[in-house]
């Protein structure tokens, strides 16, 4: 009671600001519940349900569309294997979250597991039937697109941040260039670049993938923008970090690896973490190029007439699957913080 | 940017088409075994995915048509969804064999971006529909109107156009999503929803509440010829394209479908024994097996089968694409 009269109703502005939330959460939270829970239609073959008058959400849509959500074109029969690729994404995951997995045998499961997502994915030997990477889609295409999307660019953007730093002009230039064309430029007009432009370019009978063009733009852009991200890391080391280094003899690439980059990524986390959360939602994009991700599953799935008018309980499903990625992505990140700051302030203390 | 782009697609265009592409299309197809097909991402009985990830739609099947001519095997296609911008750099750059993509036949496409349009599947055409109880039962009772449009294609332009070709006026709603252009026409925002009457026919299907108290107007506006195109420089491939699509035409014409061709292997008809290959060598001039027709029809069905199956469940009657003979437009020159 106490708490309450201090936080919600210490003066008339917080009270009068307590007693507006409550009522617009009485005016908005019953019928939303009545309306997704209570009339909602949970299971049905057809929508005819749905359409009844009356009628809440219709969670018959994800129920009959699940599986083409999740996986898009895959051939139907073989779904259990980008599902497995999922599970086995997030297990990797999860094993790389937690510190006492930080040894190099993490890098050594990282490769061995994306082989083994490969393999599932395309198939082609051990009594698995070759399935083209034009049919892949759902929830796996856009954990594959931001996995690997983030796996290259992050140590690309690395080696870019430093050499916007570097003595040497051609790398410097390089890296500036590089740097501030594509930050110029939206994702999507890469995205057409890569998926359009492209292909015209190369010479007879070579054609890339398009899922691999939307890859590589993918890279290019997330690379740009951690570049930034990374650099902004690097400039708040103090300067005698790196003259203590030098006073130590260390050559360059073991003062970048040992004492800088250290020191410039823990400092950099929370708005890396900010580029990969939005890198992540950002590979709903590939929807323009005709990729069938996520966004665009759903999107498909509520084109087809029987079910089409439901864009809300679909879209609604694509938040929740969107949230519970990000929302774990940022949770984890602050935790790390705190992990690390708590190491940090001890060595403070001890000097 | 869709202009920019457009512009520097065409620029681009008569490079790529007369650089690339050595070797003929139907080698190439051969030796890869399977037809790469580039289709709608996702449009209602012409190309959409069903619920567990197979292709269905009337563009889809002639993608099967043109693997059975070659293969004798239907399912030998593999599709690459396209989004408007994308489908003809996919062709152009040789991404894919062919494009079945709900894509209106204009002679700027069919000149100047390389490209050849075999013939036309579906006959579409721009048209309004209207709530019944409006009592409207002709475009031209329409003056004042508010009527509910999609911005960016050309349906917006022919909007424009017909009303000042009649000296009307008009209030236009314009909104991008279909889905709530839709729900605007429905909720009573506008008087009018206009799109192409395929769209207006699977709208009613599917989203009125009541599908009896909408009316399509008998005006149509504007041509829509949709029907797959191959790139330039390859007859021969060109060749095995429409005359896959004029078999399914004639098939119906000749009264043969899936169920019944096998018997028909030992008609006497000429026209039939031609069709199926038990006379002449048609397929052999076409570099295919004599029994390409035969394996379309008994894979995929003749065209009036592929209606059935795709369009007529989405509330699409025949009309201007039925057969010639019924009084539609739909017309096979002889396969013979």
């Amino acid at each position: 009671m106490r708490w309450v009269r201090e936080n919600l109703f210490g003066n008339w502005a917080s009270a009068i600001a307590t007693l507006a939330i409550l009522w617009l959460a009485w005016k908005l939270v019953p019928p939303f519940v009545q309306w997704a829970l209570i009339d909602a239609v949970w299971v049905s073959p057809d929508s005819r349900p749905c359409r009844a008058e009356g009628a809440g959400a219709c969670w018959a849509l994800i129920a009959e569309k699940h599986r083409f959500i999740l996986f898009g074109t895959y051939p139907f029969e073989h779904q259990w294997r980008p599902g497995l690729a999922i599970l086995l994404l997030i297990a990797l995951y999860v094993a790389s979250a937690l510190r006492r997995f930080w040894r190099p045998a993490l890098a050594l499961a990282w490769i061995g597991g994306l082989a083994l997502i490969g393999l599932l994915m395309w198939g082609g030997t051990a009594g698995l039937a070759y399935v083209e990477n034009e049919r892949w889609g759902g929830l796996a295409l856009t954990l594959l697109l931001a996995t690997f999307g983030i796996a290259f660019a992050f140590p690309l953007s690395i080696l870019l941040a430093l050499g916007r730093r570097s003595k040497l002009p051609a790398v410097r230039a390089l890296s500036v260039l590089w740097i501030e064309l594509v930050r110029g430029v939206p994702l999507i007009s890469l995205l057409f670049m890569a998926s359009v432009m492209l292909p015209l370019f190369l010479p007879e009978g070579v054609n890339i993938d398009k899922l691999l063009r939307a890859l590589l733009a993918m890279i290019v852009f997330a690379a740009a923008y951690l570049a930034e991200v990374v650099r902004g890391g690097l400039q708040a080391i103090p300067h005698g970090q790196g003259e203590a280094a030098d006073a130590l003899g260390l050559p360059y690439w073991r003062k970048t690896l040992l004492v800088i980059l250290p020191q410039a990524l823990r400092i950099s986390i929370p708005p890396l973490v900010n580029t990969f959360i939005a890198f992540f939602k950002d590979t709903s994009l590939v929807v323009i190029i005709g990729l069938f991700d996520l966004l665009t599953s759903i999107k498909v799935a509520l084109g087809e007439p029987a079910w089409s008018g439901f864009g809300v309980e679909a879209y609604l499903f694509a938040a929740l699957v969107y949230f519970a990625f990000c929302f774990a992505m940022s949770r984890y990140s602050q935790d790390l913080e705190r992990e690390l700051e708590r190491g940090h302030a001890r060595t403070e203390r001890g000097v | 940017m869709k202009v920019r782009l457009a512009v520097a697609v065409c620029a681009v265009a008569a490079f790529a088409s007369s650089t690339l592409h050595a070797q003929s299309t139907l080698d190439a197809v051969k030796s890869k075994g399977y037809v790469q097909c580039g289709v709608n991402t996702g449009l209602a009985g012409f190309s959409q995915p069903d619920s567990r990830g197979a292709w269905k739609g009337i563009d889809v099947d002639a993608c099967r048509a043109i693997a059975a001519a070659v293969f004798g095997d239907a399912t030998k296609v593999r599709y690459t969804p396209l989004t408007a911008q994308q489908r003809f750099t996919a062709l152009q750059s040789g991404e894919i064999d062919v494009l079945a993509r709900n894509t209106t036949w204009t002679v700027t496409r069919d000149t100047s971006l390389g490209l050849n349009f075999v013939g036309v599947n579906y006959y579409d055409g721009q048209g309004f529909m209207v709530p019944k109880k409006l009592g409207v039962t002709s475009a031209k009772q329409l003056n004042g109107a508010t009527i509910c449009v999609q911005p960016g294609t050309t349906t917006e332009l022919n909007l424009a156009d017909y009303f000042r070709a009649n000296k009307m006026s008009f209030k236009p709603v314009v909104i991008e999503k279909l889905e709530e252009v839709t729900n605007a026409y429905f909720s009573g925002r506008c008087d009018v929803f206009t799109t192409d009457v395929s769209g207006l026919v699977s709208t009613r299907g599917s989203r009125a509440p009541k599908p009896a108290d909408h009316v399509i107007l008998p005006e149509v506006i504007s041509k829509e010829p949709l029907g797959p195109v191959v790139r330039h420089g390859d007859d021969r491939w060109y060749d095995i394209v429409k005359w896959t699509l004029f078999a399914m035409l004639e098939a119906e014409e000749l009264g043969l479908t899936s169920k019944n061709i096998e018997q028909n292997l030992t008609s006497t008809n000429p026209s039939i024994q031609r069709f199926v290959g038990a006379t002449g060598d048609i397929g052999k001039m076409m570099s295919l097996d004599n029994r390409w027709a035969y394996n379309v029809v008994k894979q995929v069905g003749n065209y009036g089968e592929s209606f059935e199956t795709n369009l007529a469940p989405l509330g699409f009657e025949r009309g201007i694409n039925n057969l010639w003979t019924n009084g539609g437009l739909m017309y096979a020159p002889p396969i013979r």
